[in-house]
């Protein structure tokens, strides 16, 4: 069926898209609430300046992060009708409570925000801020609420040929859920943080406005190492949780078509054939795949072949296998990045406490890179965690292919994926070539002198406002 | 009263409230084109909606979410059923949303055109777009036995929608007009409240227009007439009201009247459909009710709970919002943000 592939399609590609931004809104509003405390608390002008300097590329990101976030809501309903039928008892509920808890929140604040300078009392401001800042990750929190019943459905009974809520703790205490928020949110701060780290390493390499991007660098560094830990330990729980809720995900994230030995060794590279169901050529580390799991060094891992016989046990005849290859691949990429974004920060905050940062050109050029890496961990974290979980949409009730619109066809859903690719594409441009400007003009291009009653935004176009 | 029944008016109070607020950032949207004369009172203009329009555009989310969670088949009927047409709605928000933020970040006429040309668009064609839908809404659509919607071209576009669309375009512009009327000084405001008073006969017509065909085209009269009749009265009676307050340079006033016909309006479609939120003309048996529609009574009630406790802070802050903003802007650029 084209459509359920064309659906799939704009699905995925839309939400990644939206991910670009989401993270880094999350991320950057903490930063700046943090700054913008400083300045408070320290009464320093300096981190004012930062403030307002790091919010230009947090405006512009949320303006992208906001319209790309309307299409999530509006396309399970245009796309994918039948899902939202089935789910939208339990599934929806979580994202009217995000608009109604999150959404208003953020909206509202954020404007109260960007034009209250010097109209509203200076803690207020910051309240402000904050309440952004709480609103972006409350936003989180309940999405993934919802995301959490697909992986792992809990708190619902069959019946009126639909799944309904019948026990909102069971919806809320989900494990699903309490794994992979703070694992999203910890991946969004290292996402604002590493976007910081790595402009100010830019800085620091051109020696432009020293003090202004060691003092960035430093506060960003701290968010970033400390978000690392926490990718790392809630990833390990992710691990845990995958391996009782959600065994096929796993046994295809490893490569696994047998069951392991006992310990199980974690596979660092390997080539996969997913026709003749063999992983050949691994790279192994021991007993690690042993501990994600388990927390231990023993225990073994189940395999694609049995855990697929014991789902068409199940459910009857069908194809059970997630794509093994993207899965396994998806893996591999978020580790790493994860890893390394868990290194780069534990070297910088070493070398800025060592006062050796400066000379450290090597590792500030390191730094730059760095601002990928948590992009494209991100992205990979979610591409396993969704391909995983096919070929259900909600696991173990509901099929993907099932849950499409009968009434959409393809070529209404080519054009909207062909519109919708378009102007993200523009978008995405855009946000690149205002990044670059910005980044370039740093926060030196503020007019210093009128620097604490106006504010960046108005460098742009104000001085060609009057002709 | 069933929880459901609740529901439905909180949507049809989110969807109300929605147009009111967002009816006047698109109106002001299509301002920037027509009344705006440099780029100073382009500026203006748009940050007259700045610290606003975001969480306006949440009443939508909030009421689209609600569809979702409180009428599962209601949400996928209408988002599938609407395929092109919200497809169109989508593109026309990301790119007035953008625009906002984009137009003053790079030094470029033609950059400046670009957005202001995506914020006109953006801000037309979504009145335009619910116009349409509320309209089609109520004169019935083709739902089969499964709920699902197979509209054709004309199920969407006809003498009636159109009309509905383009009463939505004027009362958005008519709206939009009198709020920057209302938060602008010097020939800015006096341009707006003469536009106001120049489109005002014409959107006059178009309610008249959309009464008189609400009436021949639908069914909206046959047992709701008790309410509509009085209800469309009191939306003349205002519009009548509203010639004196324009003529009399009431701002306020003025305001207040367009706002509540858009509201009267916006409301009499959740009334024309109660008891049923979507109508059939394939057959009357498939039409959806309330009840059908509807989630299990557990999750109604969760939400309820949500919905009793975080509506009234939603409000509160959200009128705060207002207060904070509520002076006029003088066209210092100092205070443009965007």
């Amino acid at each position: 069926m084209e459509e359920v592939l064309l659906a799939r399609i704009q699905f995925a590609s839309t939400t990644l898209f939206h991910f670009i931004f989401v993270p880094l809104s999350i991320g950057l509003a903490l930063i700046i609430a943090i700054m913008q405390t400083m300045y408070l608390v320290k009464k320093d002008d300096i981190y004012l300046k930062m403030t307002k300097f790091w919010s230009v590329f947090f405006l512009i990101n949320f303006a992208i992060g906001v319209v790309t976030g309307i299409i999530q809501e509006f396309q399970f309903g245009m796309n994918w009708s039948a899902y939202s039928r089935f789910v939208g008892d339990i599934f929806g509920a979580p994202l009217a409570v995000e608009a109604l808890l999150a959404f208003f929140l953020e909206s509202t604040f954020i404007g109260i925000w960007i034009f209250g300078w010097g109209k509203i009392p200076k803690w207020l401001h910051l309240a402000s801020i904050w309440l952004v800042s709480f609103g972006t990750i409350m936003s989180a929190f309940w999405i993934l609420a919802a995301n959490s019943f697909m992986q792992n459905p809990e708190g619902y009974v069959l019946q009126n040929g639909r799944a309904e809520m019948n026990d909102i703790m069971a919806v809320l205490m989900n494990e699903k859920l309490w794994v992979a928020f703070p694992h999203t949110i910890f991946g969004s701060f290292a996402t604002g943080a590493f976007f910081v780290i790595g402009v100010s390493a830019w800085y620091l390499i051109k020696k432009r406005k020293v003090e202004f991007f060691k003092k960035s660098l430093a506060i960003s560094l701290v968010i970033g190492m400390l978000s690392g830990l926490g990718i790392a330990f809630t990833g390990h729980s992710q691990a845990q949780y995958l391996m009782h809720a959600q065994p096929m995900k796993m046994a295809a994230a490893e490569g696994l078509w047998e069951d392991s030995g006992d310990p199980a060794a974690w596979t660092l590279i390997a080539n996969i054939d997913v026709e003749n169901r063999d992983t050949t050529g691994r790279i192994d580390i021991p007993f690690m795949l042993s501990y994600l799991t388990y927390s231990e060094f023993k225990g073994k891992v189940e395999g694609m072949n049995v855990l697929e016989k014991k789902m068409i046990d199940k459910y009857g005849e069908g194809d059970y296998l997630p794509p093994v290859k993207t899965t396994f691949w998806s893996f591999r990429i978020m580790v790493v990045t994860g890893g390394t974004l868990l290194g780069l920060g534990a070297l910088g905050l070493f070398l800025m406490w060592r006062k050796k940062i400066m000379q450290s050109v090597w590792f500030l050029r390191l730094l730059i890179v760095g601002i990928f890496l948590p992009f494209i961990g991100n992205s990979f974290g979610w591409i396993m965690s969704e391909m995983g979980r096919q070929p259900w949409v909600v696991n173990g009730l509901m099929k993907t292919a099932d849950g499409i619109s009968p009434n959409v066809s393809a070529g209404q859903i080519l054009f909207s994926l062909i519109s919708f690719s378009t102007i993200y594409t523009i978008l995405g441009i855009i946000m690149v070539v205002l990044f670059v400007k910005y980044i370039q003009r740093g926060p030196e291009e503020q007019r210093p002198a009128e620097v604490s009653i106006t504010d960046p935004f108005e460098t742009g176009g104000g001085e060609h406002a009057v002709k | 009263m069933p929880l459901s029944d609740f529901w439905f008016i909180l949507i049809a109070v989110l969807f109300i409230g929605f147009i009111f607020l967002e009816g006047f950032d698109f109106g002001v949207g299509m301002s920037t084109k027509f009344l705006a004369r440099n780029d100073l009172e382009k500026r203006v203009v748009i940050n007259t909606i700045g610290p606003v329009w975001d969480a306006n555009e949440v009443w939508l989310i909030t009421a689209g979410g609600a569809m979702f969670a409180a009428f599962p088949h209601w949400y996928a009927t209408v988002f599938s059923g609407y395929y092109l047409p919200f497809v169109v709605l989508l593109l026309a928000f990301i790119i007035r949303g953008v625009a906002f933020e984009f137009r003053n970040k790079v030094d470029s006429v033609a950059w400046v055109k670009t957005w202001d040309w995506a914020i006109f668009f953006g801000s037309l064609l979504p009145p335009f777009i619910f116009g349409v839908f509320f309209t089609s809404l109520i004169q019935g659509l083709p739902i089969d036995a499964d709920m699902n919607m197979y509209a054709g071209f004309t199920d969407f576009v006809n003498i009636y929608t159109l009309i509905g669309g383009i009463t939505f375009v004027l009362l958005s512009y008519l709206h939009g007009l009198l709020f920057i009327g209302l938060k602008t000084v010097g020939s800015l405001r006096e341009r707006a409240n003469r536009a106001a008073r120049k489109v005002y006969g014409l959107t006059g017509v178009f309610i008249v227009l959309f009464i008189g065909l609400t009436y021949l085209d639908t069914d909206a009269f046959v047992d709701k007439s008790a309410l509509l009749i009085p209800m469309y009265g009191v939306a003349i009676l205002l519009y009548v009201l509203l010639f004196f307050f324009l003529r009399n340079k009431r701002e306020g006033l003025s305001f207040t009247m367009t706002g509540l016909i858009f509201m009267i309006i916006t409301a009499s479609f959740f009334i024309t459909l109660f008891p049923n939120v979507m109508i059939s003309t394939m057959d009357p048996a498939f039409n959806m009710s309330i009840a059908e529609a509807a989630s299990g009574d557990y999750s109604l009630k969760i939400m309820t709970i949500v919905a009793c406790t975080m509506v009234p802070i939603v409000l509160a802050y959200t009128i705060w919002s207002y207060y904070v903003f509520r002076k006029r802007l003088t066209g210092d650029k100092e205070h443009l943000e965007y």
